[in-house]
């Protein structure tokens, strides 16, 4: 722990810390480009400089330096000052003065620091530098004579998403950065090269020119497009949310988000369910509230009441339509809409149990039928860091490119009860083993039984470790199971007990053909497939736009805020089913959102605070001998709900990324 | 009670005196003038009715920076942006209500590139509140009224910035 001193402030940094580091210790703040807490070391901008003694006399770039025993430190020194003014002055050569155009204006680095660090002038009468626009995909817009070469998008592109398609060509005033051939950077997390541009030379392409950053509301929501539970603040103007930015949680997201998080939000204004609906005569016509509660209760149903869970919902909403179903006497409850029917009877063995953040700290790493990729892109990213701290990672199920370097032992589920002596010797060695079993997992019978079998094998639990993992890709998946939204033998079950009054809360991948003799109810926010398939449309909120606790897939409760209001007649899912409730004679005993919160927190305690829930560990027995392929649930990660398939950005994503359509667009 | 007194009372010379300034003015030239056949000079700083400029080439000046709205002390402006066809930044939406504004001038002075200013008009009273929202339109049609004057008025108060 070598002992520094900065401004003549003496203190203690932990060792191998670097001089910018040890000044942030000390409360000064160092202006800074290049550098990035999460990113690997540059010190290409220069803006960093401070003055340190012992050393040579001259600035020295302090995010590059290490902090040694019995440095001075001066960041406030008339040396240190010049040093940044000249930086500055130099910086501004090329960067043109387009700010009343430029996306980034307001939150722009470039400005923020050269009000503060600048000079105020220039003596640079010379042209600037003109620089082509690249092409980077259907997510980054670019105005490469705005860049600074920082090369943090390099940077980020090679180590964090683990595409290395950007790059730098050329040298001196003629650098520039460019995508490989300039085509679109291939990765789920693309969109976060914007957020670490520090001026406006990497800017959102769907957010261009929409507004100001002064002029947004900002809301801190939880994400619901997968299971990670990515923590994000929704910016909005008026009723309409107009982008999506992750916010810094180590223990989640770190701070990235995935493209999908990003740019779902254009979904929220378009395809939307404003109205109620009622089915006459097998057309959906519109209808008022009153009418449409009439429809329904006029179904009798007997007791014969089940409810499905959609996957983007909250558990307020999954809670209110479990206690309705039930007050109308009914016990069916399923979340898993595309017929999954694994165990639950321990909650900890469909859990990832090593944690988001624990999972860095993983030597051997065991991927069993997952797509990573696509069903968590942030979970790929723990990966790779935990690669780069040495650890091994071996996979079975469908090849995929997962961006780092992994053994792949064949897509055959019979491996899983004889695993490669190799797989073995690895494992045996480990301290930290990790086994992540994905959706593949969950669709086969048997697999699950299988991987919980390895436990034992493998050694995966040790003291203050649980290195089994299940992964889900649904943000209600584990509020859910929780809530007891599953029923023994799946959604076929449920339909094969021919419920006769149907609610399906948000449900838009479930085959409905099955519920044919059911009266469906739908309450949602799309007009996706639950839609059409429902004879009564009541229209709900969306994430953005009601309060709510999420579970992600690691067991974490989070809550999110409500942004805007739904569109239209759309009320908060809860209060419909309030409402709904009383029409049904069968009246909720909550009147406020409050309420309904304090009577979910009875129920199930752990949903009462946020913070990870403690399942402890059980496996129970489950039948082994699984055999085949592993299958992939996600056929197109920018379409997997009906938000991305409402959102014209997810559109082009799918059409360019995934599909290869080439969108022939003048780069200039 | 001096005699003076009684002097002034009885001569009405308090009337009298009155009559007199009266008389006096009468020869005056008037300070008042026949609005609206006569007008009186403004200053090439008067803030009167809004107008949005264009280039001469007949390009709006307005690129959707939105720093009038954000200054705008009576958040009088409300302003959208897209990019246009050709990939450059414009408004979709230019509304001010002139209702709420307080002609303070902050707007032309953030303004970049001089897209919007209060002209020299002041005469643009309506009969209903409504007249008084200005869209885009409005406003770049006054801007195309005004460009001489409003031309005249920035170059004539140019060397004082």
């Amino acid at each position: 722990m070598p002992k520094v001193k900065v401004d003549g402030v003496e203190l203690e940094v932990p060792a191998g810390a670097t001089v910018l580091q040890a000044c942030e210790l000390a409360g000064k703040e160092i202006p800074r480009f290049c550098y990035h807490e999460r990113l690997s070391i540059a010190g290409n901008c220069r803006m960093c400089l401070v003055e340190v003694k012992p050393g040579p006399p001259k600035p020295q770039a302090s995010c590059a330096l290490p902090a040694s025993e019995g440095q001075e430190i001066r960041t406030d020194s008339e040396m240190v000052k010049k040093a940044r003014e000249g930086v500055m002055e130099f910086l501004l050569i090329n960067h043109p003065l387009d700010c009343p155009i430029c996306d980034q204006g307001g939150e722009c680095d470039l400005q923020d620091q050269s009000v503060a660090y600048g000079k105020g002038t220039s003596r640079f009468d010379e042209n600037k530098r003109a620089v082509t626009e690249k092409y980077m995909g259907p997510i980054v817009k670019t105005v490469m004579t705005r860049c600074i070469q920082c090369t943090r998008c390099v940077r980020f592109a090679e180590e964090v998403a683990g595409v290395p398609e950007i790059g730098a060509i050329g040298r001196g005033e003629n650098m520039q950065i460019t995508t490989y051939l300039e085509r679109a950077a291939k990765s789920e997390l693309s969109g976060n090269v914007v957020d670490l541009c520090p001026v406006g030379a990497l800017t959102s392409k769907p957010y261009a020119f929409e507004a100001r950053p002064w002029e947004l509301k900002k809301t801190h929501a939880i994400d619901v497009m997968d299971a990670v539970g990515t923590n994000i603040r929704l910016d909005s103007r008026g009723r309409q949310v107009l982008r999506a930015v992750p916010r810094i949680n180590d223990d989640v997201n770190e701070e990235w988000a995935s493209d999908k998080t990003r740019h779902n939000v254009d979904g929220l204004v378009r395809k939307r369910l404003d109205k109620p609906f009622v089915r006459k005569d097998g057309k959906l016509v519109e209808a008022t509230w009153a009418e449409a509660f009439a429809a329904v209760a006029a179904v009798k149903h007997g007791g014969s009441v089940a409810a499905l869970a959609g996957d983007l919902l909250d558990c307020e909403t999954m809670f209110a339509g479990k206690a309705l179903v039930e007050k109308l006497g009914g016990s069916m409850l399923e979340g898993r809409q595309t017929g999954l029917a694994y165990d639950v009877s321990s909650l900890s063995a469909v859990n990832f149990n090593t944690t988001l953040a624990g999972l860095e700290t993983a030597d051997a790493i065991l991927l069993v039928g997952t797509n990573l990729r696509w069903e968590a892109p942030l979970v790929n990213t723990r990966i790779r860091k935990a690669i780069k701290k040495g650890a091994k990672v071996f996979a079975i199920g469908p090849q995929v490119d997962l961006t780092y370097k992994v053994e792949w032992l064949g897509n055959d589920a019979s491996l899983l009860a004889k695993l490669p002596e190799a797989v073995v010797e690895a494992f045996g060695k480990a301290a930290r083993p990790a086994l992540i079993a994905g959706g593949g997992i969950l669709a086969k019978d048997g697999a699950h039984g299988d991987t919980l079998a390895l436990v034992e094998t493998l050694g995966l639990i040790k003291d203050g470790w649980n290195g089994y993992n299940v992964l889900h890709f649904a943000a209600s998946r584990m509020g859910g199971l929780m809530l007891g939204y599953a029923t023994q033998g799946g959604i076929k079950a449920v339909a094969a007990a021919k419920p006769k009054l149907l609610f399906s809360l948000g449900a838009d991948e479930v085959d409905y053909s099955a519920f044919e003799n059911s009266f469906k109810v739908y309450v949602g926010h799309h007009g996706d497939k639950g839609a059409h398939a429902a004879d009564v449309i009541l229209p709900g909120a969306s994430y953005a736009e009601k309060a709510g606790t999420y579970v992600n897939l690691e067991g974490r409760v989070q809550r999110g805020e409500k942004a805007v209001f739904a569109p239209g007649d759309a009320r908060e899912d809860w209060s419909i089913l309030r409402a709904l409730s009383e029409v049904l004679g069968a009246k909720l005993p909550f009147d406020s959102f409050e309420q309904l919160r304090a009577e979910m927190a009875k129920a199930v305690p752990a949903l009462g605070q946020e913070g990870l829930a403690d399942y402890g560990w059980s496996a129970p027995s489950l039948p082994t001998g699984a055999s085949g392929e592993f299958g992939s649930p996600i056929k197109d990660f920018y379409l997997t709900n009906a938000i991305c398939r409402a959102s014209p950005t997810m559109q082009q994503c799918s059409a360019e990324l995934v599909h290869g359509e080439t969108y022939a667009e003048a780069a200039e | 009670m001096s005699l003076g007194y009684y002097v002034k009372s009885f001569t009405l010379w308090e009337f009298v005196k009155a009559h007199w300034l009266t008389l006096k003015y009468f020869f005056k030239p008037k300070a008042t003038i026949n609005y609206p056949y006569e007008k009186n000079p403004i200053s090439p700083r008067f803030r009167g009715e809004h107008a949005l400029r264009r280039y001469p080439n007949g390009e709006e000046r307005c690129i959707a920076c939105k720093l009038c709205e954000a200054i705008c002390p009576a958040q009088a402006i409300t302003i959208e942006a897209q990019p246009r066809d050709d990939g450059s930044r414009r408004t979709t939406r230019y509304d001010i209500d002139m209702t709420k504004c307080i002609y303070c001038g902050f707007c032309q002075e953030a303004c970049p590139v001089d897209a919007i200013v209060e002209g020299p008009n002041f005469e643009f009273a309506t009969e209903t509140r409504e007249e008084l929202i200005y869209d885009k339109a409005k406003l770049l049609e006054n801007g195309d009224k005004w460009e001489r004057a409003i031309a005249a008025n920035l170059a004539a108060d140019a060397p004082y910035r």
